[in-house]
C-alpha cells in the first residue's frame, strides 16, 4: 500500500514538475523545477532497488549540472521569453505544415499506448536472475562496471575530455585568438 | 509490486513533454532542459526494465547516459553562451543563418 502511495506520489511530483518546467516563461524558474523533478525521479528509481543510482542523480545531475545550468542562466542574465517574439510567417508554421505534425503526434501515441499495453505480457525474466530478485548491491554494479564495461568507462573519460576542450574553445572570447 | 507498464507510461509521458519542450519553447535554455527530461524520461526505463528482468545492465547504462548528457550540457551551454555574445537574444529564431 506504502508502495502504491510512494510510486504515484513521486510519478506524478515528476509529471507536474517537468510539465511547469515546459510552461515557465523565466528560465530560472525552469531550472530549479528541474532539480524538484529530478528529485521526485530519484525517488521513483530508489523504488526500483537502485539506490546508488539515485544517489549519483541527486549529486551528479541535480547537484552538478543542474547548477552549471543555473550559472550560465545569470551569467547570461536570464532574458525571459517573450511572447511577441513568436515568429507566425516562419514556413514551418504554415497550417497544413502544422496539421501534419498533429497527425503524427497522434500517431505516435496511439504506436506508444499499443506498445505499453501489450508490455503487460513481459513478465518473464528476461536474462540475468531467473528469480527476478533486485540487483542492488554497490559491489556488484562496481564488479560489473570495471570488468564487462571497462572498456566503454575508459571511453566516456576521453568524452568528457573532449566536452571540456570543447566547451573551453566555444564560449571563448574571439577577440583572444 | 507496481507493474512494469506503469512506470514506462510515467517514462512515456516524460518523454513526450521533454518533445513538446523542444518544440513548443522559444528559449535555447528551456530546450536544453526539455532534452535533460528526455534522457531523464529514458534513464527511467532501463532502470525498470533492469529492475524487472533481474539484469545488472539496466542500471550500468544509466551511468553512461547521465556521463553523455553532463558532456552536452557543457557544450551545449558554451554554444549557447557564444551565440547570446552575437546576438544578444536566446530566440532560436534569431539564429536561422549561419553567417553573421
Amino acid at each position: 500500500m506504502a508502495e502504491t502511495f510512494a510510486f504515484y506520489l513521486f510519478s506524478g511530483l515528476a509529471i507536474v514538475t517537468s510539465a511547469f518546467v515546459i510552461g515557465q516563461r523565466n528560465p530560472m524558474y525552469s531550472v530549479l523545477l528541474l532539480v524538484a523533478s529530478f528529485g521526485a525521479m530519484a525517488g521513483l528509481f530508489i523504488q526500483l532497488d537502485a539506490p546508488f543510482l539515485a544517489v549519483a542523480l541527486m549529486i551528479v545531475y541535480a547537484g552538478a549540472i543542474m547548477v552549471l545550468f543555473l550559472f550560465v542562466v545569470m551569467l547570461l542574465n536570464a532574458p525571459t521569453e517573450d511572447a511577441l517574439q513568436y515568429d507566425r510567417t516562419h514556413p514551418l508554421r504554415h497550417p497544413v505544415v502544422t496539421r501534419f505534425g498533429a497527425l503524427l503526434a497522434g500517431v505516435l501515441v496511439i504506436q506508444l499506448a499499443y506498445a505499453l499495453l501489450r508490455a503487460n505480457e513481459l513478465r518473464v525474466p528476461i536474462s540475468g536472475r531467473a528469480d527476478g530478485t533486485a540487483v542492488s548491491s554497490v559491489a556488484e554494479l562496481g564488479r560489473v562496471l570495471f570488468q564487462r564495461h571497462v572498456f566503454a568507462f575508459e571511453a566516456t573519460s576521453i568524452l568528457i575530455l573532449v566536452a571540456m576542450v570543447g566547451a573551453v574553445v566555444l564560449a571563448r572570447k574571439e577577440s583572444d585568438s | 509490486m507496481i507493474p512494469l507498464s506503469y512506470y514506462l507510461i510515467v517514462s512515456a509521458i516524460l518523454f513526450a513533454l521533454g518533445t513538446a519542450g523542444v518544440f513548443l519553447r522559444r528559449n535555447l535554455i528551456t530546450i536544453l532542459l526539455s532534452i535533460e527530461i528526455m534522457l531523464n524520461a529514458v534513464n527511467l526505463t532501463f532502470v525498470a526494465f533492469g529492475r524487472y528482468a533481474g539484469d545488472v545492465n539496466g542500471q550500468i547504462i544509466v551511468f553512461f547516459v547521465i556521463t553523455v548528457a553532463a558532456a552536452e550540457a557543457a557544450v551545449g551551454l558554451a554554444l549557447v553562451i557564444a551565440l547570446f555574445r552575437t546576438r544578444e537574444s536566446l530566440n532560436p529564431d534569431a539564429f536561422t543563418t549561419l553567417n553573421w
